[in-house]
């Protein structure tokens, strides 16, 4: 089976606002609830899992009931301390409803990037059942600069090479969980990236094509982008 | 939700507009396969009367489509529905006797955005569900559509002899048209006239098959058909007059952007009826399914589609559109955006 994973576990710090920005207004409806709308319609897929964090999932609820009018099967999971907390625990939640089985497919999205389409959605699914996890990017348009002291350059990597990564990861889930719990706690402080630990343990991580517009609402002035682009 | 929206802002130049849609009122259908049509190339082209370039534009292109459902609210489809898309909004007027796209609401695709976009939100009226029809020929239904109205006003104008019917044109328009008159009158004689010797050879199923300089004075026709549309229209309609017996219908179908003269001294003596059509409603969409129904149709009209690449960027936009240009008939393509 195929689980939409939307990641809403923030609490919105970085925006320096009272609320976490996922439940920000877009237009009519808050950002959450355009992204989960996304992953709604995509038919591919069986469920939607909502990971947010504790203290608000009651009020998601509330947004999903005024919002969302649909039979489509969606549920409320309380987010993890971190990102893959919040992942690992909508596998939990999954395998508690539909048992364990290595064809599971989980797609992973920012809550915050309300822009993905349904070709992105798409191309995940197609991705992560050829070859167990992908990560959606884009061209590097800026030179890349690396630092490893943060004062002077260390290297200019081709920018050909480079790119820029978004999201949706999609994952065959039990491959994505035994990696995880192999990894030790130093490991898992460090490897907040699910596509990271598939890199560093030889996993072979396939690219999908995302959209420069595929943005991740983070800062006042993505939220200023996103108001003027719609 | 938020959508996409591939639309042409000035002449081969295409920009997404990012737009929010109504999930709780409207049917979303996603684009699966699409036509090209000589009015969505005229705009590309920017072969259009600057006026109405700068009154139409911005606007995404295309209205010829099949999609499939993926959400109802109203309960009318069940997600996974194959439909066709009808570009047509009815206007206020619309009261059964002036048919809907007579009554001046709107077209998808001339002032309004037509179809390509990531998702499309329709009244469900606006859809018809189709069966077992391949998508690259359902993708065409509006089309057909467009022959199926003419042929239903054709019937309820004409008078009765239709022992010789002359279509005048060798493109895609002509084809279908003479496809539909074949099927509905069985017994008349589908006569094509055209310009091109390969394209004429096309229409295998027509019962006479001319070249336009092969016609003489022994040459007659019932009712007419004007497919050929641009700077053929004179040609076409002259030719219409002068071969048509007393009393005959001619149905223009084709579109100029020039005004066309017309020799209406003979259109007087003979007694001549004149219909335009360009446009259909929901019960021509309908007609159209159920012609499309048919394998025989179906074998026929693939022979006249050309499928390009799936189109997946706004560059397969641009390539869509320049291939079209040396297609003789339909250019379709798969909508994967």
């Amino acid at each position: 089976m195929i689980f939409g994973a939307i990641l809403a576990g923030g609490k919105g710090t970085r925006m320096g606002i009272d609320k976490p920005k996922q439940f920000l207004m877009l237009g009519n409806k808050p950002i959450i609830i355009h992204t989960i709308e996304k992953f709604l319609v995509c038919d591919r897929i069986d469920k939607v899992f909502v990971g947010v964090h504790p203290d608000w999932v009651d009020y998601t609820e509330d947004l999903i009931g005024r919002y969302i009018h649909t039979d489509k099967a969606l549920s409320i999971v309380p987010g993890g301390k971190d990102r893959n907390g919040t992942i690992f625990n909508i596998v939990d939640q999954i395998e508690s409803e539909y048992g364990e089985n290595d064809s599971h497919i989980i797609v992973t999205h920012d809550s915050v990037r309300p822009f993905v389409t349904l070709r992105i959605i798409e191309e995940n699914i197609d991705a992560a059942l050829q070859y167990g996890a992908c990560d959606t990017v884009v061209n590097a348009v800026d030179t890349i600069v690396a630092s490893d002291d943060g004062n002077m350059i260390s290297e200019i990597p081709d920018r050909r090479t480079m790119f820029q990564g978004q999201t949706p990861q999609s994952f065959n889930m039990s491959l994505l969980k035994k990696m995880y719990l192999d990894l030790n706690d130093g490991e898992k402080e460090i490897l907040t990236d699910a596509c990271k630990i598939c890199v560093v343990r030889d996993i072979p991580v396939k690219l999908v094509r995302g959209e420069t517009s595929n943005i991740k609402i983070t800062t006042i002035d993505d939220m200023k982008i996103a108001k003027a682009m719609i | 939700m938020l959508n996409y929206v591939y639309q042409l802002i000035n002449p081969k130049t295409i920009s997404v507009k990012y737009e929010e849609i109504d999930c709780d009122s409207r049917v979303i259908v996603k684009p699966e396969y699409m036509a090209v049509c000589h009015a969505d190339q005229r705009y590309y082209q920017g072969k259009r009367d600057v006026k109405i370039l700068r009154k139409k534009l911005p606007m995404a292109l295309i209205h010829e489509a099949c999609g499939k459902v993926l959400h109802d609210p109203t309960g009318t489809f069940k997600p996974g529905e194959n439909v066709v898309m009808i570009p047509n909004v009815p206007g206020e007027n619309f009261n059964g006797e002036v048919y809907e796209n007579y009554t001046g609401g709107g077209f998808l695709s001339s002032g309004k955005d037509g179809f390509m976009r990531e998702l499309v939100d329709l009244p469900p009226d606006r859809l018809v569900r189709y069966g077992e029809i391949d998508k690259r020929i359902a993708a065409i239904t509006e089309f057909v559509s467009v022959g199926m109205h003419a042929v239903s006003r054709f019937e309820l104008l004409a008078r009765k002899s239709k022992e010789r019917i002359g279509i005048w044109g060798d493109g895609s328009l002509a084809f279908i048209v003479s496809s539909i008159l074949k099927r509905k009158y069985p017994e008349s004689k589908i006569c094509v006239i055209g310009r091109n010797i390969n394209k004429l050879h096309q229409f295998s199923f027509a019962d006479e098959l001319f070249l336009v300089d092969e016609l003489n004075e022994k040459f007659t026709i019932d009712h007419g058909f004007e497919c050929a549309g641009g700077d053929g229209s004179y040609y076409a309609i002259d030719d219409m007059i002068r071969y048509i017996n007393p009393q005959g219908t001619v149905v223009l179908m084709g579109v100029s952007e020039s005004k066309v003269p017309i020799n209406t001294r003979d259109i007087l003596e003979k007694g001549l009826i004149f219909v335009g059509c360009s446009r259909s409603g929901r019960e021509d969409f309908e007609n159209a399914v159920s012609f499309l129904q048919d394998k025989k149709i179906q074998r026929r009209l693939r022979t006249i589609i050309y499928e390009t690449e799936a189109v997946k960027d706004i560059a397969d936009i641009h390539r869509v559109f320049s291939v079209d240009m040396d297609t003789d008939f339909k250019t379709v393509f798969r909508w994967e955006i």
